[in-house]
């Protein structure tokens, strides 16, 4: 236990040297207030949680490089394709300045980071989406980022854990977003064929053209607590059916009571969970006898 | 992706033959000239606004799943329901003979009239509706039959049944299972083409278009409504949004555009019959001369493809 916990505070300490960058320090000058319960967090003590409400359990948004480094083996993750950004491929009025915008704002190329790391020492290929860029919305960078890290895994017979998160498909990118749920399910498909392990973790809020490609698709489906998920946004379906919806609809613990998900995981129980069924499946986590051709 | 040009009118060109090759108007397969252009006096459908494509998209003549099976295929047998709960119209599906071979065909049905509209609830399928097409698509594939599925849907139903049934699972397990396929797959856009409902069946060898069809990331109200929270100006995302058959064939999102009659697909329903059919045989046809993982691997890679060119390395 006492292991555990100083391994905790390494991170901890880790993960502030981490936020030091100019990126992120306007936000460590204010404090939060939780949606949840209404009380003021210092950015210190919300950091020092995992950005969980200390008091209701309220679980804030991660961005995605420091969800990985909570997740990961210190010092084990490598980055792939950090720099592919979209090519506006609508030629979409005001786009482009937009994704420069965010590019410098958030140090990221788009909404999505992929790459290799470990788990209590096991081999894995991840990634995590990011709602700071767009909502985390899918185009052609976080499909095409997505479908080289699934071929990639399947190449290398490594697992792969996806962080879902994303308000759906990015608008600016159209037809060509609604494309990359036929790409990301297909390259799921084929890794799955070969006996890769899939664990989907869906955090909030995972929506829209995400929920209905490769987030749903897990081998295992695990979700954060009180993370919305669904494939229509709360208020498009109010609209539809002209009432209000049932208080706690569409949420993780909604979702596991109709049989979409395996286990609701607080944050801080996460990386202890994908440790334990990493290793339910065996070395590294894929089935290496079906890992014929068709 | 079509390789980017800078010669607009070569682009032109390119894309004249392509629909021509398409509906299969060349002429050496003797295809009815009156089928093959509009008449002299209608208006020339190029010069159609987006939006004006999405109204005709949308018009309740236009002929759909029901009407193009009675009128390509012959001893259809319907299957019915998904196995689980319940059968879902706003799915039809089974399997009939296409110029003698059985095959199956699954499409989006809105209904003719009101009655079967509403208990097709508008073409929008619950998530049991997609299962049905599932269970119908894994029959193809042990039975070897190749699928042919008509699109037209504005987009999956979003209601709070639908949710509570994973409309989001549904849908994903769909464009996966037609992902794994070793058939042969034509899918046809024939009206609206709404969103992941529509890509649910749309995951084929080949993708044609109408025509006057649409094929989009979400309606156009809809976009405007996220985009500009202004669901009135529709029009304007009609223009943006790059949803007619045209921009979708320039995108490389679909393979080919199926010229509809003078008018529109509802003014004259026999004169396109002709030309769906020859295009779809024109496809089968190639198609059915690959080996089953040539037909994986073909799609596959048609997918994996998309918007491989619509992105960059570039300074973060």
């Amino acid at each position: 236990m006492a292991g555990i916990l100083a391994e905790r505070r390494q991170r901890l300490l880790a993960l502030k040297k981490l936020r030091g960058g100019a990126a992120t320090e306007s936000r460590r000058t204010a404090a939060t207030t939780c949606p949840s319960c209404g009380r003021d967090l210092p950015e210190e003590e919300l950091d020092a949680n995992q950005r969980v409400c200390p008091y209701c359990g309220h679980h804030f948004p991660l961005p995605a490089r420091e969800r990985l480094h909570i997740i990961l083996d210190e010092g084990s993750f490598k980055e792939l394709d950090p720099n592919l950004v979209s090519r506006d491929p609508l030629d979409f009025p005001g786009y482009p300045e937009k994704l420069k915008g965010l590019n410098a704002k958030t140090h990221l190329g788009d909404a999505v980071v992929t790459g290799l790391g470990k788990i209590g020492g096991v081999r894995v290929a991840v990634a995590a989406l990011d709602t700071g860029f767009l909502m985390a919305s899918m185009g052609a960078v976080v499909g095409e980022k997505l479908a080289r890290l699934i071929e990639r895994a399947g190449k290398s017979h490594l697992p792969l854990i996806i962080f879902s998160a994303s308000g759906g498909a990015r608008m600016q990118e159209g037809i060509v977003s609604l494309m990359q749920m036929a790409k990301t399910s297909a390259a799921i498909q084929r890794f799955s064929d070969k006996g890769g392990l899939y664990i989907s973790v869906l955090t909030h809020p995972t929506t829209g053209g995400v929920t209905a490609s490769f987030a749903s698709l897990g081998d295992i489906m695990l979700a954060e607590p009180g993370a919305l998920i669904g494939f229509a946004g709360p208020r498009v379906i109010e609209q539809t059916i002209g009432e209000k919806l049932p208080e706690g609809f569409q949420s993780a613990e909604f979702q596991l009571e109709h049989g979409f998900l395996d286990a609701v995981v607080p944050r801080a129980r996460m990386r202890s969970m994908l440790i334990r069924v990493l290793a339910l499946h065996g070395k590294g986590g894929v089935n290496r006898d079906r890992t014929h051709d068709r | 992706m079509t390789e980017p040009t800078t010669d607009k009118l070569a682009n032109t060109e390119a894309l004249a033959e392509r629909v021509t090759a398409a509906a299969g108007m060349t002429a050496t397969d003797g295809a009815p000239a009156e089928v093959a252009r509009p008449a002299a006096d209608a208006a020339p459908t190029d010069v159609l606004t987006a939006a004006q494509r999405v109204a005709l998209a949308r018009q309740p003549g236009r002929p759909g799943v029901a009407e193009f099976i009675k009128a390509l295929f012959g001893d259809f047998f319907e299957q019915r329901g998904d196995r689980s709960q319940t059968d879902d119209p706003s799915i039809m599906g089974g399997i009939a003979r296409f110029h003698g071979r059985p095959v199956t065909v699954i499409g989006n049905r809105k209904g003719a009239t009101i009655e079967e509209r509403i208990a097709c609830n508008f073409g929008m399928a619950s998530p049991e509706g997609y299962r049905k097409a599932q269970r119908i698509m894994r029959a193809a594939e042990k039975f070897g039959r190749p699928i042919i599925t008509f699109v037209d849907t504005s987009g999956a139903y979003p209601g709070l049944e639908a949710e509570e049934h994973g409309q989001g699972e549904a849908i994903a397990r769909s464009i996966e299972l037609m992902s794994s396929l070793t058939v042969p797959v034509v899918s046809v856009i024939t009206g609206e083409g709404g969103s992941g409902g529509a890509l649910a069946l749309a995951v084929g060898n080949r993708v044609l278009m109408l025509e006057n069809a649409v094929y989009s990331v979400l309606s156009p109200e809809g976009f405007a409504s996220i985009l500009w929270k202004d669901a009135s100006r529709a029009d304007e995302a009609c223009e943006v949004m790059k949803l007619t058959a045209d921009d979708l064939l320039e995108l490389g999102v679909i393979d080919g555009i199926i010229p509809e009659p003078a008018g529109g697909a509802h003014e004259n329903s026999q004169a396109l019959f002709q030309v769906v059919d020859t295009a779809i045989s024109r496809e089968l046809a190639e198609l059915e001369k690959m080996s089953r993982p040539a037909l994986l691997e073909d799609r596959y890679r048609k997918f994996r493809a998309m918007g491989a060119t619509a992105v960059r390395r570039g300074r973060v």
